[in-house]
């Protein structure tokens, strides 16, 4: 795997900047149930396409953003940090 | 040494510059610019290897770097063609795979007399049994069929590789005229263009065909133009966009956003019988040898095909015959005769050409794709991918390689924007010009015969692919597997195409059903150390670690960091905090300060139990969770005023606690800021009966057991230091946790071990101190599934907070459904130490559970250890079986710590 990716903080760095935080998954609300809690912690959607997630800038500002990125193709469509 | 011609116009030797070096012990004359294959040529060597495995004798072939017959070890590595390889005074240069000797080889006898029983695959037919003597065949072949040894110690490696990223506008790869022009127009478009070739002088082939001052002068303008121009540089291959070249001591890593690719052509060799023999070489070779080493190739030449007998008689070589085609190449040693179809001739040179093939590995790894083009009798480019562009003979246009090269050069720097609608003008001119260039070709014959051969790298001759497509192996890639033609040192270079024909003539299948085998990296030969970059592990240091060296102390890894085992003596150390006191290096736990408005709300939300409710001047242990509700890390929580926290964390865990707290922060997006000190901080830890005695002398901080209690935080000078100082149960006795400014490291150090009866002690008997008081230690005595309740410290779990914290739910399913094993101390009755991972069994026999940590204490005289045990088990004086190798240990579980259970002098 070799890629670029954008910090919103630092700009373009190597991919072996950062650090991958996992795909963006809202936690469950209110008083989940015990299933919902472990899909929650243990199972991934694991997209074959374009997913949002998580990056760490490790090596450079430590701060975390958001990307959309394409599992398949490794192309960034869109990096920022969040609302 | 034999005569040179003389002066040749694009000659790179330079006569007035001798120099010596060895091949095989015998010492060679050679000239600044020679190559080791040049001045060996020149000194009248003609056998450079033997066959891989018929072991017949090979000799130059192509002089340009791609085929295997010339691969030597220099300075004892393996690999290295001496054709391309510059000569350097005092090299020391072998032959790879003869015994005893190069001119003498005891396995030529295969060649001759061994010819039936080695078709392909004979190792798997003929030596498989016996199947308990196979590691013998093995070794023997290993041996037979080697490409030499390669050094077997890190010691030994030479290379210290520096990795180099890049990043530029354009890469181009190759520096022959149409990538050197390629290079010119888009730099001259305001691009910043790498333009990487292996030769050790950009410009391909301009440099032996007579065009050496052309070459200089698009080199001199690709200069100023601004081109990076990396010389001696093969492209190892293409990954996701990055391109790896290797140059020297340098592994360029070279990312672009436009990639032209000039990779040239390979000019292929003739499939005839003997056409292995030292003697017959390509036209190429003959070429180079002359223009650019001043080498007459022999002295009566043959020519088959391309047109150098002008450039051979110029040479003062003797043109005995020239035809279309050759029937055989006699001789044992060397070419004696060649079988024309007018008449069989003497000669020592048989120039054959088999035509060019581009060279399409690195662009198809880019995402190129190649078709059979029946017009040009080769493989040919079809498609390329978005913003990777070919020039020269890759992409078909050999005679106008300058154009081709600007248009590919216009075209990438267009598809950045740079340039104007002039440049289309331009692009479409020149495309015009090449749409005029229609050159048509068809390979010549491949002529059968047991000693035809398609492989030279492996030894595969047509009779072997014929017979491996009768035995079933009939798709190339199939074939390939199983002859391993196109699997040797030249990557498919020689063989690509006479592979694919032999298997169509074979099967009877058109070429574009045949198709070529996939070209993987590294398209070069490269050592593995190029890739392995620099033999060297960071560390971290304490800035106490030169006074732990002058102390003798037994350094060894802990995680990324160089720490102090021991200072020789482990248990007397651990019974020196026990007796008076006590001195350890704890610069290694990690420090984050977290500070703001809303501290204390976030790191309640992060930590089971509460941080807020702490006053300024007081700390808590803490054990942080994953959502998972599982223990993730441990450390202490001080409050030192009402918005600033400071947090240790375990030695390696800082970084990934930074980034979990980090993390939330985002989320949550409160208002607080999270600063990493560990660096910055120095720490030691002063523990023992005597410790507030000794702290006391060098500081004025009032250390009462009242004015300074257990679970306080003071900021104070010591030995004029500003300091921390934490008092926590560290190691089970009073302990203060000092920690200051990294630079006062030394100095308070050496100030406290001069104020009384206090003693360095290291990470063993630390280990041991924490172990009498079951203090666990993340990583070591739990792993990812370990909950706080099975671990024993449940304690800092307060389920009953009203507000949510992360891995609430689960830890309140956890506290509900208690684990099938827990975290318990046992003690072993007969005195062995049983090692950490033994596992612990039930009554039955089976495993249940496993030892975590187990010392001896010579304190407490008993062998001590934590376990994880099933929960039956868990109460004191239960009976557990440890199963320790072919041992088998009986201890007894128990749940308080062994030493001052009630924490009554940690609290003093």
């Amino acid at each position: 795997m070799s890629f670029l990716l954008e910090c919103p903080h630092c700009g373009v760095r190597e991919v072996t900047d950062f650090a991958y935080g996992g795909e963006v998954r809202p936690g469950p609300s209110g008083e989940p149930s015990l299933r919902e809690r472990c899909e929650h912690t243990y199972f991934r959607r694991n997209v074959a396409g374009v997913q949002r997630e998580w990056w760490y800038h490790r090596s450079g500002c430590r701060a975390w953003f958001l990307a959309e990125r394409d599992t398949r193709s490794n192309e960034v469509h869109w990096v920022g940090v969040p609302a | 040494m034999s005569a040179r011609l003389p002066t040749q116009p694009g000659e790179i030797i330079d006569r007035g510059r001798p120099l010596r070096f060895t091949f095989d012990g015998r010492t060679v004359n050679a000239l600044e610019g020679d190559t080791i294959g040049s001045a060996l040529y020149a000194a009248g060597r003609r056998t450079f290897s033997r066959g891989f495995k018929y072991h017949r004798r090979r000799g130059l072939l192509c002089c340009a770097g791609q085929c295997p017959n010339c691969l030597v070890a220099v300075d004892g590595a393996p690999g290295v063609r001496a054709c391309t390889e510059p000569a350097r005074e005092g090299m020391r240069v072998e032959h790879l795979n003869a015994r005893p000797g190069l001119e003498l080889d005891a396995m030529e006898l295969v060649d001759l007399v061994g010819r039936p029983f080695t078709p392909p695959g004979f190792y798997y037919k003929t030596f498989i049994r016996p199947r308990r003597l196979w590691p013998l065949y093995e070794k023997a072949l290993r041996h037979a069929a080697g490409l030499g040894r390669l050094p077997e110690h890190q010691g030994e490696r030479r290379w210290r590789t520096e990795y180099r990223r890049r990043h530029a506008d354009v890469l181009v790869v190759g520096a022959g005229a149409a990538g050197l022009s390629a290079a010119i127009a888009a730099a001259e478009l305001g691009a910043d263009v790498v333009l990487v070739d292996e030769g050790p002088e950009p410009g391909g082939r301009l440099l032996w065909e007579g065009h050496a001052a052309r070459a200089r002068t698009l080199a001199a303008r690709a200069r100023a133009a601004g081109v990076e121009v990396l010389a001696a540089a093969p492209a190892l291959g293409h990954f996701d966009g990055l391109v790896a070249v290797w140059q020297g001591s340098t592994l360029h890593q070279v990312r672009a956003h436009e990639h032209v690719f000039a990779t040239g052509a390979i000019e292929q060799p003739l499939v005839f019988p003997g056409n292995d023999l030292p003697g017959v070489m390509l036209s190429g070779a003959v070429r180079r040898l002359i223009a650019r080493y001043a080498i007459a190739p022999g002295r009566r030449a043959a020519v088959i095909g391309a047109g150098v007998a002008d450039v051979l008689r110029a040479a003062g070589v003797e043109v005995v015959a020239v035809a279309d085609a050759v029937l055989e190449a006699r001789g044992r040693r060397h070419l004696r005769s060649v079988v024309l179809p007018q008449g069989e001739f003497a000669c020592d040179l048989l120039v054959v050409s088999g035509g060019e093939v581009p060279a399409t590995a690195l662009v198809t790894q880019s995402g190129g794709r190649t078709a059979y083009d029946p017009d040009r009798g080769h493989f040919a480019l079809a498609e390329l991918p978005a913003h990777v562009w070919a020039a020269g003979q890759l992409a078909g246009h050999g005679t106008a390689a300058e154009c081709s090269g600007q248009l590919a050069g216009l075209r990438a720097a267009r598809s950045l924007g740079r340039g104007d609608d002039g440049s289309d003008t331009r692009v479409a001119d020149v495309q015009a010009l090449l749409a005029r260039e229609q050159e048509r070709w068809s390979p010549p014959p491949i002529r059968p015969g047991t000693r035809s051969f398609v492989c030279l790298c492996e030894d595969v001759t047509v009779k072997d692919i014929g017979q491996a497509v009768g035995e079933g192996f009939d798709s190339l890639e199939l074939c390939k597997r199983f002859t391993t033609v196109t699997m040797g040192p030249c990557q498919g270079r020689m063989c690509q195409l006479a592979a694919a024909r032999c298997v169509s003539e074979a099967t009877g299948a058109p070429l574009d059903q045949v198709g070529s085998t996939r070209a993987r990296p590294p398209w070069s030969t490269v050592p593995l150390g190029v890739l392995a970059g620099r033999p060297s592990e960071p560390a971290k240091r304490t800035p106490l670690h030169e006074r732990h060296r002058a102390l003798g102390a037994r350094i060894a890894w802990a995680g990324d960091w160089r720490r102090p085992y021991d200072y020789g003596d482990p248990e007397g150390e651990a019974l020196a905090v026990h007796r008076s006191a006590g001195l350890i290096d704890v610069s290694t736990l990690g420090k984050l300060l977290v500070r703001g408005p809303q501290a204390g709300e976030f790191l309640d939300r992060l930590y089971p139990n509460r941080v807020s409710t702490l006053k300024p001047g007081r700390l808590r242990y803490g054990v942080l969770t994953s959502e998972a509700g599982r223990i993730m890390d441990d450390g202490t929580v001080a409050r030192l005023d009402e918005q600033t926290f400071y947090v240790t964390t375990t030695s390696g865990g800082v970084a990934g606690v930074e980034q979990w707290f980090s993390w939330w922060l985002t989320d949550w997006q409160l208002d607080v800021t999270i600063t990493d000190v560990t660096q910055a901080l120095a720490a030691v830890d002063l523990a023992g009966p005597r410790a507030r005695e000794i702290l006391g002398g060098v500081t004025s901080l009032d250390c009462g057991p009242e004015a300074f209690a257990y679970l306080d935080v003071r900021q104070a000078r010591v030995a004029g230091a500003p300091c921390l100082l934490l008092r926590v149960g560290f190691v089970g006795e009073l302990s203060y946790e000092l920690h200051f400014p990294a630079a006062h490291g030394e100095h308070v150090w050496d100030a406290i071990l001069a104020a009384g009866d206090v003693r360095p002690f290291g990470l063993e008997p630390q280990r041991l101190l924490r172990l009498q008081k079951q203090h666990l230690i993340v990583g070591q005595d739990t792993d990812s599934e370990s909950t706080p309740f099975a671990a024993g410290v449940g304690w800092a779990v307060k389920l009953e907070r009203a507000e949510d914290f992360v891995g609430k739910r689960a830890l309140r399913h956890a506290a509900a459904h208690p684990s099938e094993t827990v975290l318990v101390g046992f003690t072993v009755a007969n005195g062995r130490v049983p090692t950490e991972g033994a596992v612990v069994l039930d009554e039955r026999g089976v495993p249940v559970g496993q030892v975590t940590s187990a010392r001896r204490s010579r304190q407490l005289d008993r062998v001590i250890g934590m376990a994880w045990v099933p929960l039956a088990l868990a109460e004191d004086g239960a009976a557990v079986t440890i199963s320790d190798g072919a041992a088998r240990l009986h201890g007894t579980v128990v749940t308080e710590p062994f030493h001052d259970p009630a924490g009554v002098l940690m609290r003093s």
